[in-house]
């Protein structure tokens, strides 16, 4: 029978194909935005991300994500470093800059200023150069992404300039890190010479990294530091926490993604319910046949069922392989760089397609399991 | 044949039409008689809409017989070959189908009781349009779970007896009306059904292929332990009956036996 339900699926290629792509389109839909959803998420805290070695964050009261910072005092960093529990303590200095690129454009970029002598604030993942490089006049290192987007089409090199807030600097090193969230490109540099692009004189300190003793827990810490200090202290995932949280409350992205996923899911349930419906109505007469031959409910309720599932697996397939293509090949732009396809997602989605292919088979079952099986006999 | 129509009252008032032969009784379901009507009623609606469609009819089908039900549109012939083959209930009266009172089945035995013992003709031949002809045909065995490839080497069995085993990989919208009626007789026939039920089986085919599919219908349905009834309009293929039932106005109106 199962066979047979197949073949009466595949019969009508048009509307099977109507539902596998409304299937699929509601799949690609949910995968694509929530994955670029997710991925804009993950860049407010991509930073914290790239440096595993503080696991506490100490920062102005009054800060409440990476994006607006307020300077501290150059004095904070000795009284931090004098909390007990605190390993060590390095400054960290963030801005945005303005570069000239190449072709003369201007561009808006991160600017880090990481510790001169640890370079604690750079990601460790260097493609090329080295961390003592950047010990050199000039030097700047730049973020794999970022070199993509200023230096377009060219392939990553060592030894380019680029106008820094009308500064000459020198790429002496290329960096694997994290897109963020307000500009893909990222220049990484000594704290004192990044202080040196700004020309904002002192007390340009950012955050204070922090990494607590292996005695002692980083919660305990960040109490002390706030109590001794009156900064807030931040473990470096609530930190992170706090920024995601942040670009949530404050912007219309989830509200966008959201309404384009709600768009998606909702156009999916009528679209492939109307059509499930639609190929279910057209065979009514051919189910009250079977029935009439002598075809359980049970029996139908399968063939239906079979159908949906058929429908709804190739059409998730597709939907999530049209995703996947989609991630790939973005991916390879820098403004697409860190989007990706959670695996948590793609289930997600499964589940939300399971959930309309069983919906509509619902709404179309009920007919089937209605029909009188005596219509077969009217002309 | 000495055919008495008489009629009296059932305890609902309902006006019944007895049809009596000389050689059924209606007490007793005997050994040649395949399906036994009793006091027949089927109303439609309810309250001020309700319709009677069968006003209480008796009637007996016997095995090796083609009986055929025939009468203008509308006096109940469909009705009463859906409530013989259990698609639908009777309002009032008893329908004893090859010694099984249908009354006492229900759900899946019912469905069980039609897939193996009741065959299906249709006037719209009501074939799957997504099966080639060979699997419609062999429908009624895959309904019964045989083996995909059993239940196709069996159809494809009838169909040869048919003529058109050159067609058994053709959709039914490849085929004539004739060739689709002649697969229409294949699936009705494939899981050896003690009783064929034929709705109109000339009605929507030329006189010529009409009198082709009768005679292959006399010729593979008949059988000594086997009964059809045929639904028809068509008095030109009256020829191939054993018994015809007069029907009008929801009743029986005499049987006859058709010469030898």
């Amino acid at each position: 029978m199962f066979r047979i339900a197949l073949k009466m699926l595949f019969y009508d290629s048009a509307k099977y194909l109507g539902l596998v792509i409304g299937v699929a389109f509601s799949t690609l839909l949910i995968n694509q935005q929530m994955g670029i959803f997710l991925g804009l998420l993950s860049r407010a805290g991509a930073i914290i991300d790239d440096i595993p070695e503080a696991n506490i964050w100490v920062m102005d009261p009054g800060v409440k994500n990476l994006e607006t910072v307020f300077p501290l005092r150059d004095t904070e960093l000795g009284r931090v470093r004098g909390v007990p529990g605190v390993l060590w303590a390095v400054p960290y200095f963030k801005s945005v800059a303005i570069i000239r690129t190449a072709t003369g454009e201007l561009e808006s970029a991160t600017l880090i200023g990481a510790d001169d002598t640890s370079l604690i604030g750079i990601p460790p993942e260097f493609v090329l150069g080295s961390p003592e490089d950047l010990r050199r006049p000039d030097a700047v290192a730049v973020g794999r992404d970022g070199f993509d987007k200023v230096w377009l089409g060219e392939k990553p090199s060592l030894g380019k300039t680029v106008e820094l807030n009308d500064r000459r600097a020198v790429v002496v090193a290329i960096i694997k890190d994290s897109p963020k969230f307000t500009s893909a490109i990222t220049f990484y540099t000594r704290y004192s010479q990044a202080l040196s692009y700004t020309n904002n004189g002192r007390n340009q300190l950012s955050f204070l990294l922090v990494k607590s003793s292996p005695e002692v827990s980083p919660e305990v810490v960040v109490d002390r530091i706030h109590t001794q200090t009156g900064l807030l202290a931040l473990t470096a995932a609530d930190f992170r926490a706090r920024a995601v949280q942040y670009v949530i409350d404050n912007t219309g992205i989830p509200i966008s993604f959201g309404t384009v996923i709600a768009l998606g899911v909702m156009v999916g349930v009528s679209v492939v319910a109307l059509m499930f419906n639609l190929f279910v109505l057209e065979n009514l007469r051919h189910f009250a046949v079977l029935k009439a031959i002598g075809t359980k409910n049970s029996r139908l309720v399968g063939m239906v069922f079979l159908q949906a599932a058929v429908v709804g697996f190739v059409g998730y397939g597709l939907g999530l392989g049209a995703a996947a293509s989609f991630f790939e090949f973005a991916g390879r732009s820098p403004n697409f760089a860190g989007f990706y396809l959670p695996w948590r997602i793609a289930v997600a989605s499964g589940i939300v397609a399971a959930m309309i292919i069983g919906l509509a088979s619902l709404v179309a079952l009920r007919r089937v399991l209605v029909i009188e099986p005596a219509i077969v006999f009217r002309g | 044949m000495a055919d008495v129509t008489d009629f009296d009252l059932d305890p609902t008032g309902v006006a019944r039409t007895s049809v009596l032969t000389d050689t059924t009784s209606l007490n007793s379901v005997s050994n040649s008689v395949a399906v036994q009507c009793k006091g027949i009623v089927k109303d439609f609606g309810a309250g001020q809409t309700k319709v009677r469609v069968l006003q209480g009819i008796d009637l007996d089908v016997r095995f090796g017989e083609r009986t055929f039900l025939v009468g203008p549109s509308g006096c109940g012939k469909t009705t009463l070959i859906s409530i013989i083959a259990g698609l639908l209930d009777a309002t009032v009266g008893s329908v004893n189908v090859l010694g099984t009172n249908l009354s006492s089945i229900r759900g899946g035995r019912l469905v069980d009781f039609r897939s193996k013992n009741l065959g299906f003709v249709f006037q719209q031949f009501n074939l799957l349009p997504s099966l080639n002809a060979a699997e419609n045909a062999a429908v009624p065995l895959i309904v019964q779970g045989v083996a995909y490839r059993r239940a196709i080497v069996a159809a494809n069995d009838f169909l040869e007896q048919l003529g058109i085993s050159a067609h058994r990989k053709k959709y039914p919208n490849q085929l004539s009306g004739g060739q689709q009626q002649r697969v229409a007789i294949a699936r009705a026939l494939v899981h050896q059904p003690r009783l064929v039920i034929c709705d109109e089986p000339t009605a929507s085919l030329d006189a010529q292929s009409g009198h082709a599919v009768m005679e292959m219908l006399s010729t593979l349905a008949s059988s000594p332990d086997r009964a059809v009834i045929i639904v028809t309009h068509d008095s030109r293929i009256y020829s191939f009956a054993d018994r015809i039932a007069y029907m009008a106005d929801g009743q029986v109106l005499r049987i006859e036996k058709t010469p030898e």
